[in-house]
């Protein structure tokens, strides 16, 4: 049994403690913002927040939880009353098919958390472990400066010195 | 009284320094005009290439996101932080002024053009080693390169060190200028010592230092330490649960990883990045003679009565491998197995970082992750520093010395994961 905070309310799991925290949200918590994307740690679709910040949820086992605060994108809003950086997202229609949007969202908030006006920079770099199959990266950095108190008025995300997108790594 | 020992030591240092700089005081290298880059032959142009990227002059003449050899990148010793220089032929803040006599000069004495003593992060103790016709290519690649007007920051160094004349001293002491003699390896061995000892400087990294920061002589390649990561031994009995043989040196000299002992990551990570682009042949002779030096595995036998840990945290970390890390490190359910060729992680029971000494590497690896080399998309290992407390990575680390290591745990792992955390990732 493992006891731990969701979403801001108590909960304990019973069940295997190698359990990845993802299929325990997902399983047992009903909680399906996070997505199964890899199952590897490789692509982000699953990211969560633990103690605030942002981690990948399909490799960190429940054994790994005790007394720590998890939020899920379900813990940022409602549909209704959707959350800061969920409503920049919807403004800026930042999604495609719109898997990788809960990760997406949940490593904004992770960077919000720490660094509440990150400049474009910051903002790549964090998202930068997060994949996006269907291309929609320009939309959804329009979301991000938008969740971080700057949204763009021209319609690129102009990027100076530099070509690459999110989901390359900075040499 | 300790006040005025020291006030008298410094005044000591200064006289010997003022000493120094009196009698030995280089002589300038007249400047030259900058050569036109079509003055220099197309082949000494490619060969130097080949060179440059065997030396990896750009890991420190290169900063990151800045122009190809336009310096600019923080070396951090245990005395300061000392920036790689502008090596680009632009007249003013580069080495386009400087004649070949002058390359020359700094590569095998550690001399700036106006005869100023260059600081040894600059390994001229190796590059003394190189042949003029080496040199010589050397210069006619940089003097080819698009010269890029940047001046590097000064190097940041507390006193005494800032005292550049005292270098002469510290020259007369350990700098062995020019090539070591032919010792009848054979042509393969000793192209592979020439680079390895010359223009590639593994013992910058791989070789420990005196109080001087000098390589120990009587050490050579047994193995250092930079940036939070210990630098393997290369010479003598090495750590690892089976030898390296040249074909795996080559692989991961030039690909960054050998599927029977780990990846290159770290400072390392760097290095295999630039030697990705060297001759397949001067890597082979580089891994037939650091092949050479092995003498056998250093593997202490199992001792694990002296596993003073608790069962129940071997126990916790065998549970937290099993959600955290056995989906990629293992395959069909075996233990450090995986399937070659797979996108499968290395297989744990032959990682060097596993075997080793002390559990530095491993706990950068688990923090950190590896990330993928210049620029290339993906992360082969993402890092467990947001995900895992030093406990959980301690408790891993028992599990895994124990279990599959099969060798003593490694002291005060908890601390020592907790001291590489707070120094944070370092940059390359």
């Amino acid at each position: 049994m493992v006891a731990m905070t969701v979403n801001g309310k108590s909960v304990s799991v019973d069940a295997d403690p190698e359990t990845p925290l993802l299929y325990v949200l997902r399983n047992e918590l009903e909680l399906n913002g996070a997505k199964f994307g890899c199952g590897l740690g490789q692509c982000g679709a699953c990211t969560v927040l633990v103690d605030g910040k942002a981690a990948i949820s399909c490799l960190l086992p429940l054994a790994a939880l005790e007394g720590r605060a998890i939020t899920t994108l379900e813990g940022l809003g409602t549909a209704e009353a959707p959350g800061p950086v969920q409503a920049a997202f919807i403004e800026e229609q930042a999604a495609q098919c719109g898997y990788c949007i809960p990760g997406m969202i949940m490593r904004m908030a992770g960077l919000l958390a720490e660094t509440p006006e990150p400049d474009d920079e910051e903002i790549r770099a964090a998202l930068q472990p997060n994949l996006c199959r269907c291309g929609t990266h320009m939309r959804i950095l329009r979301a991000a400066r938008r969740a971080a108190g700057r949204p763009s008025e021209e319609d690129n995300f102009a990027f100076a010195g530099s070509g690459q997108n999110v989901g390359g790594t900075s040499s | 009284m300790k006040k005025v020992l020291l006030s008298i030591a410094r005044l000591a240092v200064l006289v010997v320094a003022a000493f120094f700089a009196f009698a030995l005081s280089p002589a300038e290298i007249d400047a030259i005009e900058r050569p036109a880059a079509d003055s220099f032959d197309a082949d000494l142009v490619a060969k130097g290439r080949d060179l440059a990227a065997l030396g990896n002059c750009l890991t420190c003449h290169q900063s990151e996101g800045g122009a190809p050899y336009a310096g600019g990148y923080g070396v951090e010793t245990p005395v300061g932080t000392i920036y790689g220089s502008n090596i680009t032929p632009d007249p003013e803040t580069g080495i386009g002024r400087w004649s070949k006599a002058a390359f020359v000069r700094s590569m095998r004495e550690g001399l700036g053009r106006e005869g100023e003593h260059l600081y040894p992060a600059f390994p001229y103790t190796h590059f003394t080693r190189v042949t003029d016709g080496d040199l010589e290519a050397l210069y006619a690649f940089l003097m080819t390169r698009q010269a890029v007007a940047k001046t590097v920051p000064n190097p940041d160094l507390p006193f005494p060190m800032n005292v550049r004349p005292l270098l002469a001293a510290w020259k007369l002491l350990f700098l062995d200028e020019g090539a070591a003699p032919s010792d009848g390896l054979g042509d393969e061995l000793e192209r592979g010592r020439y680079l390895v000892d010359g223009l590639g400087h593994c013992g910058a990294c791989h070789t420990p230092r005196n109080l001087f920061l000098t390589e120990k002589t009587d050490a050579y390649l047994r193995g250092g330490e930079a940036s939070g990561w210990a630098n393997p031994p290369l010479a003598g009995d090495i750590h690892s649960p089976s030898p390296w043989t040249a074909v795996q040196i080559a692989t991961y000299l030039d690909g960054g990883f050998a599927e029977a002992h780990g990846v290159a990551a770290g400072p390392m990570a760097e290095v295999a990045a630039k030697l990705k682009d060297a001759p397949a042949a001067d890597i082979s002779a580089m891994a037939a003679y650091l092949v050479s030096l092995q003498t056998g595995v250093a593997m202490p036998s199992a001792d694990n009565s002296k596993t003073a840990t608790p069962s129940e945290r071997i126990a916790l970390g065998e549970t937290l491998y099993r959600g955290a890390c056995a989906r990629c490190h293992e395959a069909n359910g075996q233990r450090g197995t995986s399937a070659p060729g797979s996108s499968q992680g290395l297989p744990l029971a032959q990682s060097t970082a596993l075997h080793a000494p002390d559990g530095r590497n491993f706990a950068q690896f688990v923090l950190h992750g590896v990330e993928a080399p210049n620029g290339e998309a993906g992360w082969p290992m993402p890092g467990f520093a947001d995900l895992l407390t030093d406990e959980q990575i301690a408790a891993i680390a028992d599990y895994l010395r124990h279990e599959l290591a099969q060798q003593s745990v490694w002291d005060d792992m908890s601390e020592r994961i907790a001291d590489i955390r707070s120094q944070g990732e370092v940059a390359r």
